[in-house]
């Protein structure tokens, strides 16, 4: 799970994390307020989860409250990456002598996190690491341990020789790697962290994704979950135990298990199609799945066949055929059905799909996806 | 023989008298595993088809002589059952559960590797050695005891392949599911090295996905340390990019993790690579020599 910005530094203040003042708005109006209440220059900044919001026009200076209005206009409303900005945070611009980087990944290779910082902050990540591998400084830390004060002073020093500075540094590198870890998180990120002309040591950016797996005991984390920065569709499919990504192909795919799911894409563009969608409707077998899995992908009018791939193991194949005619009943669908059913009750799931009109039944997969893309192209 | 289970191992079920727990306890026994023993924490004493449940590891494995443990218990509660099957003298435990938090992980795979203790999993479907033994979730009856292993990230898709094995008669000497989260136990070298060391198996079928670069680093193994042919099989090669690998995740990658450079380094590696999920039976045909 993705939190915004404005979120992520509320975390990073709960663990003590020095950030800039700051206050959200939904209308152009609150912005000029909150402008007027923080004195002197502003930024403006989109809240959507996704990168390049500089880029994409979506973070921008106001020397003053009538020009923060004006700015937030502009930017409240707009879309980054397909998502429409609902909330915009308005800080004080602050003056920045020097842009350094904070992060902490979890690395899987290692089996542990990996804390990655460089004194080169404020610009995209990837590219230091591409083009300027040595100016980032790594080191793996036990979260049962946690990341030692020493430990944290030598990182700090390796990117900051001024004491005073990379002490400030350290001290604010302890407490993002027990951010990390207390949050259950898979990243967590300041770019930039800054210090001001006055030698003070600040996160001006705040980035922090979540373990899905860890949201249960992340009561105030997802609470955070902003229902409006999602795709309706996306909502819906998590609601149900979906997982759903969009895609841009006229085949709508319907798999049970993750990696039956993505081979099955794969074999539709082998067979000359193109998938609509990634779809798993995951381990257990409730009919409300199936039906959610068609309204979302009947809803997308590119999609000109549907197919649906199902090898039961824990899914009861009869469980999905029950979801389907319900699908069929509540939703109308008149495109083609291709539909492959093996394993688990597969023969219950046969007879009952029997009196089902529309269907066309496949023995394999192979014959299942020639069929749909057979059919996507009459 | 096959690798890590076979007629004579001894399981013990965790979570026993759960909805999932109970169900494939039944099926392992039907299927003629020696599950001698089920754990639940309050349910000590009951039984369930015979099979006498305990309030704790260390009582199920001193009375039964337990030597396996497969894990069906809850995610918050996953990391304390598997430490407790190592801390009670398991060797093999096999977690099923999906969901448990990547953080929970990393203790716990550090005390085991102190321990000696092999985890598969956590979220896999578990492993089989078709006619002799299954601890695990997958459906008994698509698998045919014969000299091919099988390792996978994934569920279903492992289902698909072992199917489309069996179909063209070839039989498997055991299956791995390795599981599908970032944190494991048991990695794609670890299997490849058991099934390299085992007389029975004479081939095996790598099936892997986007992310990562466990494929990479199999596909160097096979080339410097195996004799035995290996046919892949990767999925996700129309995953669209960066949909769940976070900014800085693709650092430590170094960008890597796409299904076209698992393909590329996996074919470099002169390992064959079934472009499709049905060319895989054929391929290990050839290998084989059939």
């Amino acid at each position: 799970m993705n939190v915004h910005e404005y979120q992520a530094k509320e975390v990073w203040k709960s663990f003590g994390i020095p950030v800039p003042p700051g206050e959200v708005a939904t209308t152009a109006a609150e912005v000029e307020a909150i402008a007027r209440k923080l004195g002197g220059q502003v930024v403006v900044k989109a809240q959507v989860h996704s990168g390049g919001r500089g880029k994409a026009g979506g973070v921008k200076l106001a020397a003053n409250p009538a020009e923060a209005r004006e700015k937030a206009e502009k930017i409240l409303g707009m879309e980054i990456q397909g998502l429409r900005v609902n909330k915009v945070l308005v800080a004080p611009a602050l003056d920045i002598a020097h842009e350094y980087y904070l992060g902490i990944v979890l690395d899987r290779k290692a089996q542990l996190p990996l804390i990655m910082i460089s004194r080169e902050g404020g610009i995209d990540i990837e590219e230091v690491a591409r083009t300027n591998p040595a100016a980032l400084v790594k080191f793996h830390f036990d979260p049962t341990v946690g990341l030692r004060p020493f430990e944290a002073r030598r990182l700090a020093l390796a990117i900051e020789p001024k004491p005073e500075v990379a002490f400030q540094i350290a001290a604010i590198l302890q407490k993002l790697a027990v951010a990390f870890c207390k949050s259950d998180a898979t990243l967590a990120e300041i770019n930039p962290l800054i210090k001001t002309p006055a030698g003070e040591v600040l996160a001006l950016d705040a980035k922090l994704n979540v373990d899905d797996n860890g949201l249960f005991r992340q009561k105030t984390i997802e609470a955070m979950r902003d229902l409006t920065a999602e795709h309706q569709e996306d909502r819906e499919a998590r609601e149900v135990g979906l997982s759903y990504i969009k895609l841009e192909g006229e085949i709508g795919c319907v798999v049970n298990g993750a990696g039956l799911a993505m081979a099955t894409m794969d074999l539709v563009k082998f067979f000359g199609g193109q998938p609509a969608n990634f779809l798993d409707i995951g381990g257990s077998s409730d009919p409300k799945k199936v039906v959610t899995a068609i309204r979302i992908i009947t809803r997308d009018p590119k999609v000109r066949a549907i197919l649906f791939n199902i090898f039961g193991g824990i899914t009861r194949c009869d469980d999905v055929a029950r979801g389907l005619i319900q699908a069929v009943a509540e939703t109308g669908v008149k495109l083609p059905i291709v539909i492959r059913l093996t394993g688990t009750n597969e023969a219950e799931a046969r007879e009952l799909l029997k009196s089902q009109p529309g269907l066309t039944p496949a023995e394999s997969m192979d014959e299942a996806v020639k069929k749909a893309v057979e059919l996507a192209q009459a | 023989m096959s690798i890590l289970i076979d007629q004579k191992t001894k399981v013990v079920v965790q979570g026993i008298t759960g909805r999932d727990g109970s169900f494939h306890a039944k099926a392992m026994k039907a299927y003629g595993t020696r599950v001698v023993a089920g754990v639940t924490p309050g349910k000590g004493g009951q039984s369930l088809e015979g099979i006498p449940i305990f309030d704790s590891m260390s009582e199920a494995v001193e009375r039964t002589g337990a030597d396996t443990s497969v894990i069906y218990v809850p995610p918050p509660f996953a990391a304390d059952a598997i430490l407790e099957a190592a801390y009670s003298g398991i060797q093999l435990v096999v977690a099923v559960t999906e969901g448990v938090p990547t953080l929970d992980m990393v203790p716990v795979l550090r005390e085991l590797a102190n321990l000696g203790t092999r985890l598969i999993g956590p979220n896999c479907p578990g492993l089989i050695s078709p006619g002799k033994s299954k601890v695990g979730i997958m459906p008994a009856d698509i698998h045919r005891p014969g000299p091919v292993g099988v390792v996978s990230r994934s569920g279903t898709l492992t289902y698909e392949m072992v199917y489309q094995l069996s179909r063209h008669d070839i039989g498997q000497s055991t299956c791995i599911g390795i599981g599908g989260d970032p944190l494991i136990g048991t990695n794609f070298i670890d299997a490849l090295d058991l099934f390299q060391n085992d007389p029975e198996t004479q081939a095996v079928v790598m099936i892997g996905e986007i992310g990562g670069t466990a494929e990479e680093e199999a596909a160097r193994f096979i080339r410097e340390r195996m004799s035995k042919p290996v046919v892949a099989f990767i999925a996700g090669q129309t995953a669209p990019p960066g949909k769940r690998m976070g900014h800085a995740g693709a650092i430590i990658s170094g960008g890597s993790g796409t299904a076209a450079e698992k393909i590329k380094a996996l074919e470099e590696a002169g390992i064959p690579v079934a472009r499709i999920p049905s060319e895989a039976g054929p391929l290990i045909r050839k290998a084989l020599g059939l």
